[in-house]
């Protein structure tokens, strides 16, 4: 899929809103680093994933951007995947200097696990099986509506 | 009027014209939407949807082994482009390395691209999966008319003794068009060269059958001139690198632009495409943005000498930047047997020697004379859509219209404007109607983008139902299983 910018923003929410969320709930029970109780962790993961999608926003914006640059106007499939170290060094810190006080403190291990597999199951999903049920997405820039 | 002249008319609500990739595809389309065969039928001339296709890739040096310039999730047969070529072949070579490739490209890597082979073998799997052949009918089409009350009628002629008449009729309420490319057309010094000394071996086209000049160049040391900077010049040229290595041959290559690219060529940074020694280098032939990215969407909007500047902008003759096509080049260039040289011919002749000379004049004044055995003309012109009889016919009588770049004017649902006839509607796909809302109509996705927007359209008219994800996820499950739609 090549996206447009509108595309680029539906595509992070609703993978979000699906794939992150069916993640966090396999994953929370089993991440390192924590002791609290599994409905704090789910509570905590979500939320991580409203501050991505919020962030992402703004992201987006940079990576469309960035893009304007490129004559073929693609976004190539290494630049998905990788674009978790920016993404998730930046929450990362700003979760630990508490500029996002909404989430409770996070040991490196938890936030790194969770957001890694997060992001690879959205990538993946991304770049094949979205394609299945939603035969129009990958033309219209991956707008879901 | 038809009966009284005691031709035979058989009714069929949904009639595709052409018979390659582009009617395939959307017959594919429209019988996962739930079609059945016997509302649809496919005149062609030719027995299999991809034949006229592996004709031209054969000819012009893509043997069945060999890679194709094509996206991996650009699967003719496969209307979800899951899973892509890639992972196909990576399972079944059990060959990790293509998924790699997949991943760095096309930074690290080239893009990956598909075997032909894989392509036609998985067009055979789809066609007989969706029952292609009961709904083909041999014949040539003449001519597709409006009929009164509503729909159309389309002429054909049958093969000789398939019918007992000359010609039959299909009365049917939507007729697609795609006939595919009207024509080759020859660069004009060349085709005087070959009118005028009815030499038809020494001076040929890429697309047609030209095995003759390789085989010449193993039997004694020769030159040849290629003419385009095209993909097609880049096939022709590795297979004169690669037969130069194998065979040990002395061939010499003199290789003429008539826009010689020495680098970044565009208006400003942010439309700037690679270049060099010639050639304009893209992926794909077209920005990879046109199947579904920001191109497909600006194009949308765009009308008259604004969309005709988008598509020149965007246009061009360009190839690849292939890893291997750089080093072979660079080998020519410095052995000195692959010379590239800018310049527009002005004329070609025989030397008494049976040889044969051009006159190539520079942009900087200069007139160069190479000598040759053969010229591979590389330069892909396509004749005029108005060369094909049924578009001739449709612009002349039919209310058809010509799109700001001269070929057939659609609507974003690739009805063809002006034809429209009661409740019936006439669409075309494919190279025809290049120039229009969508660019990329000329490649396996575009004519998949195309086919979607025809069967949304059925949609809307009650033809067949829309397709939702449900649909669409089971279908797909009976495309992994080969089992019927």
């Amino acid at each position: 899929m090549v996206p447009t910018l509108i595309g680029r923003i539906q595509t992070r929410l609703f993978l979000l809103a699906t794939v992150g969320v069916v993640m966090t709930l396999l994953v929370m029970p089993l991440v390192p680093g924590t002791g609290a109780p599994l409905g704090d962790r789910y509570v905590t993961g979500l939320l991580v994933l409203v501050a991505v999608g919020a962030l992402g926003i703004g992201w987006e914006l940079l990576y469309h951007f960035l893009m304007q640059f490129r004559w073929e106007k693609d976004w190539p499939t290494s630049f998905g995947l990788l674009t978790l170290v920016p993404e998730g060094l930046l929450l990362y810190f700003l979760l630990r200097s508490g500029a996002v006080d909404f989430i409770d403190p996070i040991s490196p291990a938890t936030f790194w696990t969770h957001f890694t597999v997060v992001w690879v199951s959205m990538w993946l999903v991304a770049n094949g099986p979205m394609r299945v049920p939603f035969i129009r997405w990958r033309f219209r820039g991956g707008r879901i509506l | 009027m038809v009966a009284a002249a005691g031709i035979p008319m058989y009714d069929v609500p949904f009639l595709t014209v052409g018979g390659g990739i582009g009617s395939f595809v959307t017959l594919d389309y429209l019988r996962i939407y739930g079609v059945p065969t016997e509302q649809m039928k496919v005149v062609s001339n030719i027995d299999h949807p991809w034949q006229t296709y592996e004709f031209l890739t054969r000819c012009s040096q893509i043997p069945r082994s060999e890679r194709i310039r094509s996206d991996s999730s650009s699967r003719p047969d496969n209307i979800w482009g899951f899973p892509s070529y890639a992972l196909e072949e990576a399972w079944k070579d059990k060959n990790p390395v293509y998924l790699w490739q997949l991943f760095t490209e096309p930074i690290l890597n080239d893009y990956w691209t598909p075997r032909a082979g894989t392509v036609f073998e998985n067009l055979e799997r789809e066609a007989k999966r969706i029952r292609y052949w009961d709904m083909l009918v041999k014949g040539q089409v003449r001519m597709v008319r409006k009929r009164n009350g509503g729909g159309y009628f389309t002429v054909v002629t049958p093969p000789e003794g398939a019918a007992p008449t000359k010609r039959i009729v299909f009365r049917s309420r939507f007729v697609h068009i795609a006939v595919g490319y009207p024509g080759l057309k020859f660069l004009p010094d060349l085709q005087e060269f070959r009118t005028k000394y009815s030499d038809y071996q020494h001076v040929v086209n890429a697309y047609e059958p030209h095995e003759q000049v390789y085989e010449f160049l193993k039997t004694r040391p020769g030159t040849v001139v290629i003419r385009g900077g095209g993909i097609v010049a880049s096939r022709v040229l590795q297979r004169l690198f690669d037969d130069r290595e194998k065979y040990g041959l002395k061939t010499q290559i003199i290789h003429i632009f008539r826009t010689f690219v020495t680098g970044s060529h565009g208006p400003h940074i942010w439309a700037r495409r690679k270049g060099g020694d010639g050639w304009a280098y893209q992926g794909f032939n077209y920005p990879k943005s046109v199947w579904g990215g920001q191109l497909k969407a600006e194009m949308r909007k765009l009308e008259g000498a604004e969309r005709a500047a988008k598509y020149k902008e965007m246009g061009g003759t360009n190839t690849p930047k292939r890893r291997r096509w750089q080093e072979q080049m660079r080998a020519g260039r410095a052995g000195g047997y692959y010379h590239a040289v800018q310049g527009t011919v002005d004329r070609v002749e025989p030397t008494p020697d049976g040889r044969l000379v051009s006159y190539v004049r520079s942009n900087d004044g200069i007139v160069r004379e190479p000598v040759a055995d053969y010229i591979i003309d590389c330069t892909g012109l396509e004749a005029d859509i108005a060369e094909h009889r049924v578009f001739a016919d449709l612009l002349q009588h039919g209310g058809a219209y010509r799109n700001p770049v001269g070929r057939l004017e659609v609507e974003r649902h690739f009805e063809v404007k002006g034809t429209a006839s009661g409740d019936g509607a006439l669409y075309a796909s494919g190279s025809a109607t290049l120039g229009g809302y969508f660019p990329g109509v000329d490649t396996f996705l575009g004519l998949q983008i195309a086919a979607q927007e025809i069967a949304d359209d059925l949609a809307r008219r009650g033809f067949v139902r829309k397709m939702g994800p449900l649909r669409s996820t089971a279908q797909w499950f009976k495309w992994a299983f080969n089992s019927p739609v």
